[in-house]
């Protein structure tokens, strides 16, 4: 559904986009992770129309960037960095406004759809400017789905908000994500982008790492095991070196830390081994990595762009 | 219903929200029409224009024709007042139309109105004419109430006559329109490099300067507003507009004016 080949954006001698190639695919949420300044804002801009790219191309389904930039336009959805409404207007007069821009038929139908999925329909009179942090980013995303577009970008849409509030948008995307729609989600928070995402991306100015959560988790450090023995001695983590598919040991208090890449078929010759040299197996247990450690060693291994 | 019309209502709507700016968009046709009432009331209450007929710029007796002596002074300050009545479509329309872009900018909601199919020349449009539609408006009602009041105070009835002349007809019916279309595209060009509202309208305010001149070079005595001259204006600014509104829609480029904000 979204295509990027080598996309990059210079502005004067600062890169922000570099020869990013991804693919997303129809129906998918995909998730884009990266620092402050990564280029997750610029990224969104070039694939929704609105700058253009330096050099590279991208395709939204089978229209050209570049070329169909008004097609584009009409087929995706934004919600931009900032919500940007209209204050002194009000919520339904807001959506009516992007409605006709967007050429959408039944106007004043497809803002009380939007209006009453979101809760914001009691207000709908109520000039935007009065509304809560929360309510001015969903009627945000309202205003981005008003025209059914098939891709839906959405530039960090829980970053200001409350927990409950951010809960509450969480949720109405995990509602879209069943409707089929192509999600493009630039997010700093990556339990959520755990929980929402099909694949993630990791990104800084180039594109680091691109795969499901789960694999970008094993891939990365491989699994952790803990044996937890009655007490510990120097040839019990020898014994356990001795195995190719360990790749590494660390002996702390009376635990062993192993790393290795299968523990349903790798544990079983482990704590043999370790009975047989003696040792008292109490536990045995494994360490769930968490996407922001993968996160954090992906991003410092590359640098971060506000410092250079 | 058409994308700049649907700008232009949304404009209006908002435009019309805010109090600062429909104060600015009354008090200037207000004062600019009750000043010269006030000032012909004044002279015929004294009885005499304070002004005699040997004081008058010799040159404009003869724009005067068939008018002389008390009449040809009065028909000098009215036509003097003409010259600011046509800052009405200057002013009024920079006012507007630099809140309404830049305004646009400092509150970040270009960036979803440019994500949408909108074409540059719908958006500036529609914010042009919202911008002009009522500095044109107003301007007309300005005229027509000065008209009246002028007849009303029966100054002279051959001096309220020469208001209905063709020259102030095309002054106020084809000039004016003309000169809002010059400050919107003006304004619409120092809002695309500002990001201050009050910096764009002052900027955009230089555009009266030129009528400014004329206003004064009447009263120096240096140049005399005439069906020539309102003749000339029109063709000038015919020409002027196409230019303006040509750069305005060439330097709104959309990437720097969404970009240049970090
Ligand atoms: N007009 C511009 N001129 C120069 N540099 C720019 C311009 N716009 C963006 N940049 C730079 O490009 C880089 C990428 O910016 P971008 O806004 O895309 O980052 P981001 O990933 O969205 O960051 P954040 O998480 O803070 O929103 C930044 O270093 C930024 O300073
Ligand atoms: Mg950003």
């Amino acid at each position: 559904m979204i295509k990027t080949e080598k996309l990059t954006k210079r502005f004067g001698d600062k890169q922000a986009v570099d020869g990013l190639t991804l693919e997303v695919e129809s129906g998918e949420v995909f998730g884009f992770l990266g620092p402050n300044g990564a280029g997750k804002t610029t990224t969104i801009r070039m694939l929704a129309g609105l700058i253009a790219p330096t050099a590279g191309t991208a395709w939204i389904g089978d229209l050209t960037l570049g070329q169909q930039d008004d097609a584009i336009r009409s087929r995706v959805g934004i919600l931009t960095e900032s919500p940007g409404l209209y204050d002194r207007l009000g919520v339904a007069r807001n959506l009516e406004f992007f409605a006709a821009l967007y050429d959408v038929e039944d106007i004043p139908a497809q803002v009380e759809k939007y209006l009453r999925m979101l809760g914001l329909w009691d207000r709908r009179h109520d000039p935007a400017g009065t509304l809560s942090k929360g309510m001015r980013q969903k009627l945000a995303i309202a205003r981005a789905l008003l025209h059914e577009p098939a891709v839906l970008f959405l530039d960090e849409p829980t970053s200001a908000l409350d927990p409950e509030a951010a809960r509450l948008v969480r949720e109405f995307l995990s509602t879209l994500k069943h409707e089929g729609r192509t999600i493009f989600l630039c997010t700093h928070n990556l339990d959520e982008a755990d929980r929402l995402c099909d694949r993630i991306a990791v990104f800084n100015t180039r594109l680091l790492a691109l795969d499901t959560p789960t694999a970008l988790r094993r891939n990365l450090y491989g699994r952790t095991v803990v044996f937890h023995l009655s007490q510990i001695e120097p040839r019990f983590a020898r014994r356990l070196e001795d195995f190719d598919f360990v790749h590494g040991v660390q002996a702390m208090d009376n635990k062993l830390v192993v790393t290795l890449d299968s523990p349903e078929t790798q544990n079983p010759p482990l704590i043999r081994a370790l009975v047989e040299a003696g040792a008292d197996v109490q536990f045995v247990g494994e360490i769930r990595r968490t996407l922001e450690d993968v996160y954090l060693q992906l991003v410092e291994r590359s640098g971060s762009p506000e410092i250079a | 219903m058409h994308k700049t019309w649907v700008v232009t209502r949304k404009e209006w709507a908002e435009v019309f929200k805010n109090r600062f700016v429909l104060f600015t968009i009354a008090f200037l046709p207000l004062m600019l029409t009750a000043l010269p009432l006030g000032i012909l009331y004044g002279i015929r209450s004294s009885g005499d224009a304070g002004l005699s007929s040997t004081e008058i710029p010799s040159q404009f007796t003869q724009i005067c024709e068939g008018l002389v002596g008390e009449e040809c002074a009065q028909y000098y300050l009215v036509s003097t007042f003409m010259v600011l009545y046509m800052l009405m479509p200057l002013a009024i329309p920079v006012t507007i139309a630099a809140y309404s872009i830049v305004g646009e900018k400092a509150t970040r909601t270009l960036e979803p109105v440019l994500a949408t199919p909108i074409s540059t020349l719908q958006l500036l449009g529609g914010k042009a004419l919202a911008a002009s539609i009522p500095a044109i408006l107003v301007t007309w009602l300005g005229f027509g109430i000065f008209a009246i009041g002028v007849r009303l105070m029966s100054v002279n009835p051959a001096v309220a006559a020469r208001l209905l002349d063709p020259v102030w007809l095309v002054a106020v019916f084809i000039v004016g329109p003309l000169l809002a279309l010059a400050a919107v595209s003006v304004a619409v060009m120092v809002s695309s490099r500002v990001n201050d509202p009050r910096v764009a309208e002052q900027v955009s305010m230089l555009v009266i300067l030129p009528l400014l001149g004329l206003f004064f070079g009447q009263i120096a005595g240096l140049i005399y507003v005439n069906g020539r001259l309102i003749l000339l204006m029109a063709g000038v600014l015919v020409v002027a507009d196409v230019v303006l509104s040509f750069f305005a829609t060439q330097l709104f480029e959309r990437e720097t004016i969404l970009t240049r904000w970090k």
